[in-house]
């Protein structure tokens, strides 16, 4: 398995899907970063990250843009950031991004490709829009546990 | 009975002296918009260290304001949550310190329950009511029984209205944050120009769902637009806000028919939105119910607001401990 994973959706439901599989396979301390343009599913694909992850569904997945950090309770916390609003690496440490981001949760972090610094991370995916419905989705592994993870997740996919 | 208030769980640093719980005597609100601006957004890091910097300004004008000192007050009111536990920390532990030095009572405060009674600060309204509490962050149908007494009928499932408003804001050019542009547009154009969706709105139950508005409009521009010239961009926000205030609208009333309910409470910063305002009081004049906005002033985050339930929970003997810790999640059900 290479480190780079190319995966297309055909609706908000299909990212949604691929959202909900890496949910299931996820482990503690899971760190993914999302990036992409308005409207191109992140938060979309982190709804079927906490459907994965047995997140209630009476407690709605949002967006965080305003709230800056949603938390979710499910297999495993899911702690649900979105940098929209932020700019530099020094606005997370207020957040408690550190605490959350090397305990035994999973952080899923939109927008932070917003940071000059790069985040330390095991999966990063990049969503693109290609029409009104359409998606692709590019996930990067950048350590061991990421390239297993994808390997679970492209196999996963592969046998549907 | 005075309360000093304190407000800081987002972008906002507001202090505010209540008599009574009914009668505002200052209401004081540091607006770190220009901070803000500067950075281009809100920089968290920075709002806490801007709270902690702007909190003793604020009380001591809210205090002068309303020509009392610290020892004319006989409770502090704070905002425990739900928002960011750097930014409510600031605000908690200030109000006790205050709290501790002075001897008086410390009172804990959901920060929605402030907003959904701020029309109380105004004039009479008797419960039950319905609450419509839409801002950046929160899009909530609530039934409220009294003060303490609220249950969630509906929520939004992706984006907040305010952050639909803003997110089209900069997706029309408009830059960010530009859901008030956006209102100002619309009254120039024509909202049956483009058919925008109206998510979920046959659907059954109080839910709502933005997103799909927002990727809609993506749709209709483009990712990266060249200007839009004035009329097209006119009649595509006027299209947006009538989607918005269709949606927002109709699901409101529809709550307040299923629950029996003939007073509507529309409260947070996006009850400011003139469209939403004309809406409901065209709504309103058919004579099935009314609707209560608070004044502009108290329709964005302050510290007035949170001087009906404060003063309430006072009377009561609900006093917090000193031991009180902010909650960053906290359901308006669960308070």
């Amino acid at each position: 398995m290479s480190g780079v994973w190319l995966a297309a959706t055909a609706g908000a439901a299909e990212t949604r899907a691929l959202g909900r599989r890496l949910g299931v396979l996820a482990r503690p301390g899971l760190v993914v970063l999302l990036a992409g343009d308005l409207g191109v599913g992140k938060t979309c694909f982190a709804q079927g990250v906490a459907d994965g992850l047995g997140v209630s569904p009476g407690s709605p997945v949002t967006s965080p843009s305003y709230t800056l950090l949603n938390i979710h309770q499910g297999r495993l916390p899911l702690y649900h950031f979105d940098l929209y609003r932020l700019s530099t690496v020094e606005d997370l440490e207020d957040l408690g991004y550190d605490e959350v981001a090397e305990g035994a949760g999973v952080t899923l972090v939109e927008w932070a490709d917003r940071l000059s610094t790069p985040l330390p991370c095991s999966l990063r995916i990049v969503l693109r829009r290609v029409d009104a419905d359409r998606r692709e989705l590019r996930f990067e592994a950048a350590d061991e546990a990421g390239r297993n993870l994808l390997a679970e997740l492209a196999g996963a996919a592969n046998t549907l | 009975m005075l309360i000093l208030c304190i407000e800081s769980s987002c972008d906002e640093t507001a202090a505010a002296v209540v008599r009574d719980g009914r009668q505002v005597l200052s209401n004081v609100v540091a607006s770190q918009v220009d901070v803000h601006a500067r950075y281009g957004g809100v920089v968290p890091e920075l709002a806490s260290r801007k709270h902690v910097e702007a909190l003793p300004v604020v009380i001591e004008q809210a205090l002068a304001e309303a020509g009392v000192t610290l020892a004319g007050i006989d409770g502090f009111g704070v905002t425990r949550g739900p928002g960011l536990l750097g930014a409510l920390l600031t605000g908690l532990s200030t109000a006790k310190a205050l709290a501790w030095a002075t001897g008086k009572p410390l009172v804990a405060v959901h920060h929605m329950e402030g907003h959904i009674l701020a029309p109380l600060l105004e004039g009479e309204l008797d419960f039950p009511f319905l609450a419509l509490a839409v801002s950046g962050g929160h899009t909530h149908l609530y039934r409220v029984d009294g003060i303490g007494r609220y249950r969630i009928l509906g929520q939004t499932l992706d984006d907040a209205a305010g952050e639909a408003y803003d997110k089209v804001a900069k997706l029309l050019g408009l830059g960010y944050p530009g859901g008030a542009v956006i209102d100002r547009l619309a009254g120039e154009g024509n909202p049956k120009a483009v058919a925008f969706p109206r998510p979920m709105l046959h659907k059954g139950g109080f839910d709502f769902s933005f997103s799909g508005i927002k990727t809609a409009v993506l749709q209709e521009v483009g990712p990266a637009p060249d200007p839009l010239p004035a009329a097209r961009l006119n009649d595509l926000c006027a299209s947006f806000q009538a989607a918005m205030v269709e949606v927002l609208t109709v699901k409101t009333l529809r709550a307040a028919e299923a629950e029996g309910l003939t007073r509507i409470v529309v409260a947070g910063g996006v009850a400011c939105n003139r469209g939403l305002r004309k809406r409901f009081s065209e709504l309103a004049a058919t004579g099935r119910f009314t609707v209560h906005f608070p004044s502009p002033s108290l329709c964005g985050d302050n510290a007035a607001m949170l001087g009906v339930p404060a003063d309430h929970y006072l009377r009561l003997g609900r006093v917090a401990g000193l031991d009180t810790e902010p909650l960053a999640t906290w359901a308006l059900d669960q308070c």
